[in-house]
């Protein structure tokens, strides 16, 4: 096994691993860099770039960088924060998200970035796209409304399922996740346990008879930012801000 | 326009009452008068729109309880739960595990709570406590607020209750999502039930005090109150299987405006072969009616007046009292005065304290089989007594779990005919030649207040409406116009 080595991150000495990606470093050390379309048990794929750090004074995705010895990075500044508000601010006006009635809400990791980085509403126009819903299979949803592209469920059904049920279509700014049907989830091999189901980090891909079985209270996201489970193993860490509902 | 126009109608006049200023909803009454200038018919219009029975269509059936309740921000937990009911159905659950039906039941009567005080204590008590006649930079809450400070206080603190129990029981004081298809998803905490229970006896305290100011009210005015605004009709709510009130859940009765029933214990999933409603060109709201009585004969009231008249009795023992007390003004036959609304609105407030009560004690909110699960069907519909009336909820949905039609019957659209008779009769005493003075906008006002109208709810549509008022003559020219802020 190699050697382990120092990295810094906003000035704090961070120990990783080789083969580690900055993201999967700062993780390990508490810290806890945005993101979206990383998963921990998915491949990086550089999506979303919520996860921009500044390395060296360079922007790079934290998820697809590996970390290397004495590594200058930047992540919690205002200026990175800003960038990101403003991702989010455009997968918010690019669907239609309703947090009010979704039964993801308080669960839902693009409503709970967009609290942790005090997202009040966004600074541009939704453009109320016109998306489709697919109920045609009997154990899992698909509300295209919600879906931000991170392509979790692409990479979960090909890498980890083993069927390559999702893959992306069109480009630009018709780009868009589609099956591999003609048009019903249901002609596809998916099936209600699979992890391409489990991994969606919004409520576009849901599993049928679990809505709003956590009372609002209980959720994922009810009193502890996201991100909270990761900065509580930093050592020394303080205690976790508030969330909200 | 169609039918029913005063340019159809050239014997006609008419009067409708305008609001100041167009806001998010309005409620617009015209004042029709006949050759001799005479009130030939009142109409309350509401011509807002906001379509929720067809943005639901498509949407998975499990969103609907939590998506519908946005319609209202006063009772929205009747929403919740109507649809939930529904939904109950949709799922193949006919029986909810007790601890299910008794949260959803204590979450309803904490609606009924607030929804009750908010009412009395905010809208109405100025009219009661100043006169209909009084100064309306006085007649309004803060006046209240600054002559009787106590009551003020009650009716906050009365609503706070019944808030914090919606929160308890749905999750949040506005919009939760406790109820789920085919039960509910917490129950009650031991903590939970002892602070509401550390609150009770105030409550009921308070409850009875706004209790007896209602009933000395009605009968310190009975002279003057028997027939403002009031006409013979048809009443209708939920009843339970032993004839007892019933907010929750039961069978529809209706009874006849001298008693006698026109229909009884009738399962609310066959409503569609009881009522139907007809669409009138002149507003966006329905009206519906008995069938087998007609359109013109067959329209009823709903909310705590109809209640109190369809119940054989209340199983609460206070609220019973109160009932009894009630019903021997007319002989135990229907009360068909609309101010009488108030007093049995309080019954309720006081019946809906002693549930909760009840419920408190009742160890079943602490279980944990929460939720039943059976074979789909392709049907819902849930009725629930909401606070202002019978609200009904009819969904379809599809095989792949989406809602593929809705219709939505809510209290205020039962009172359609109702609100229409009362500011006809309001007009037709009130009016003098085609002015539209203060006394008669007032009087307008406090007829429509009675029946606790949601607006907002009844065309889908949202927000505190403005009242216009116009007069239209028998040419079909407007001959006068005026307008108030309609607080309801």
């Amino acid at each position: 096994m190699s050697e382990s080595f120092t990295l810094t991150i906003d000035g704090v000495e961070v120990t990783a691993q080789p083969g580690q990606s900055i993201l999967q470093a700062a993780d390990a050390a508490g810290v806890y860099i945005p993101r979206l379309c990383a998963h921990p048990e998915l491949e990086a794929f550089g999506a979303c770039r919520v996860c921009t750090v500044k390395v060296n004074g360079r922007p790079q995705a934290a998820c697809t960088t590996p970390a290397t010895k004495g590594m200058i990075v930047e992540n919690d500044t205002p200026e990175l924060n800003e960038h990101r508000r403003s991702l989010i601010e455009m997968l918010f006006v690019e669907g239609n998200h309703f947090c009010m009635f979704c039964e993801r809400s308080g669960n839902c990791e693009l409503q709970a970035l967009a609290y942790r980085l005090g997202i009040d509403a966004p600074r541009h126009d939704y453009q109320y796209p016109a998306r489709t819903l697919d109920g045609s299979h009997p154990e899992v949803f698909i509300d295209r409304n919600r879906c931000i592209l991170c392509g979790r469920c692409v990479r979960a059904s090909r890498d980890v399922d083993g069927k390559h049920v999702f893959d992306f279509v069109g480009r630009g700014k018709g780009k868009r996740i589609w099956i591999d049907a003609e048009s019903r989830l249901a002609d596809t091999p998916l099936e209600g346990e699979d992890k391409a189901v489990e991994v969606c980090p919004v409520g576009a891909i849901l599993r049928k008879g679990a809505a709003y079985a956590a009372p609002i209270g209980r959720r994922l996201y009810d009193h502890d930012p996201i991100g909270a489970d990761i900065e509580a193993k930093r050592v020394g860490a303080p205690a976790a801000k508030g969330g909200k509902s | 326009m169609a039918t029913e126009t005063a340019e159809r109608k050239p014997t006609a006049k008419r009067i409708v009452i305008e609001p100041v200023t167009r806001v998010e909803g309005h409620g617009k009454v015209t004042i029709l008068l006949d050759e001799q200038e005479r009130v030939r018919q009142a109409r309350l219009h509401i011509v807002e729109f906001r379509g929720f029975e067809r943005y639901i269509r498509g949407r998975p059936y499990w969103e609907a309880p939590v998506l519908v309740q946005r319609l209202c921000g006063i009772c929205p937990v009747s929403h919740h739960l109507a649809a939930a009911k529904a939904m109950d159905q949709v799922v193949g659950v006919d029986t909810l595990p007790p601890t299910a039906e008794k949260m959803r039941r204590l979450m309803h009567y904490g609606q009924m709570l607030q929804s009750h005080a908010l009412h009395f204590f905010h809208l109405v008590s100025p009219d009661l406590l100043f006169g209909f006649d009084a100064d309306p930079a006085i007649r309004n809450i803060v006046g209240v607020a600054r002559k009787f400070p106590d009551l003020a206080v009650q009716g906050v603190m009365l609503r706070k209750y019944g808030q914090e129990i919606i929160k308890a029981t749905a999750g949040k004081k506005i919009h939760g999502t406790g109820a789920i298809p085919g039960g509910i998803n917490k129950n009650l905490s031991i903590a939970e039930r002892d602070g509401f229970l550390k609150d009770l006896d105030q409550i009921l305290a308070w409850s009875r005090g706004a209790l007896k100011i209602a009933r000395d009210y009605t009968m310190e005015h009975l002279k003057d109150l028997a027939d403002f605004g009031s006409f013979e009709s048809n009443h209708l709510s939920l009843i339970r299987a032993d004839g007892a009130m019933d907010l929750y859940h039961g069978g529809l009765r209706a009874v006849g405006a001298r008693g006698g029933k026109i229909f009884d214990h009738v399962d609310y999933r066959n409503y569609l072969d009881y009522i139907a409603e007809e669409v009138k060109p002149w507003s966006y709201m329905k009206f519906p009616f008995i069938k087998s009585l007609g359109p013109e004969k067959g329209w009823y009231r709903v909310g705590p007046l109809a209640r109190l008249n369809t119940a054989d009795f209340i199983d609460t023992p206070e609220a019973e009292a109160a009932r009894k007390e009630f019903m021997a003004l007319t002989k135990g036959k229907p009360n068909n005065v609309t101010m009488a609304y108030h007093w049995a609105r309080m019954i309720e407030l006081l019946h809906a304290a002693e549930k909760i009560r009840d419920l408190l004690h009742d160890a079943d909110l602490q279980g944990t089989e929460l939720r039943a699960r059976g074979e789909r069907r392709p049907v819902g519909i849930g009725l629930i007594e909401a606070p202002r009336g019978t609200l009904f909820h009819h969904y379809e949905v599809d095989e792949n779990d989406q809602i593929a039609r809705c219709n939505l019957i809510v209290s205020t659209t039962n009172n359609n005919t109702p609100m229409n008779r009362a500011v006809e009769k309001v007009a037709h005493d009130y009016l003098e030649g085609v002015q539209i003075t203060e006394g008669l906008l007032n009087r307008i006002e406090v007829a429509i207040r009675a029946y606790d109208p949601c607006l907002s709810c009844a065309t889908h549509a949202m927000g505190r409406m403005p009242l216009e008022v116009e007069i239209v003559g028998a040419d079909g020219a407007v001959r006068a116009r005026g307008g108030k802020g309609l607080y309801v």
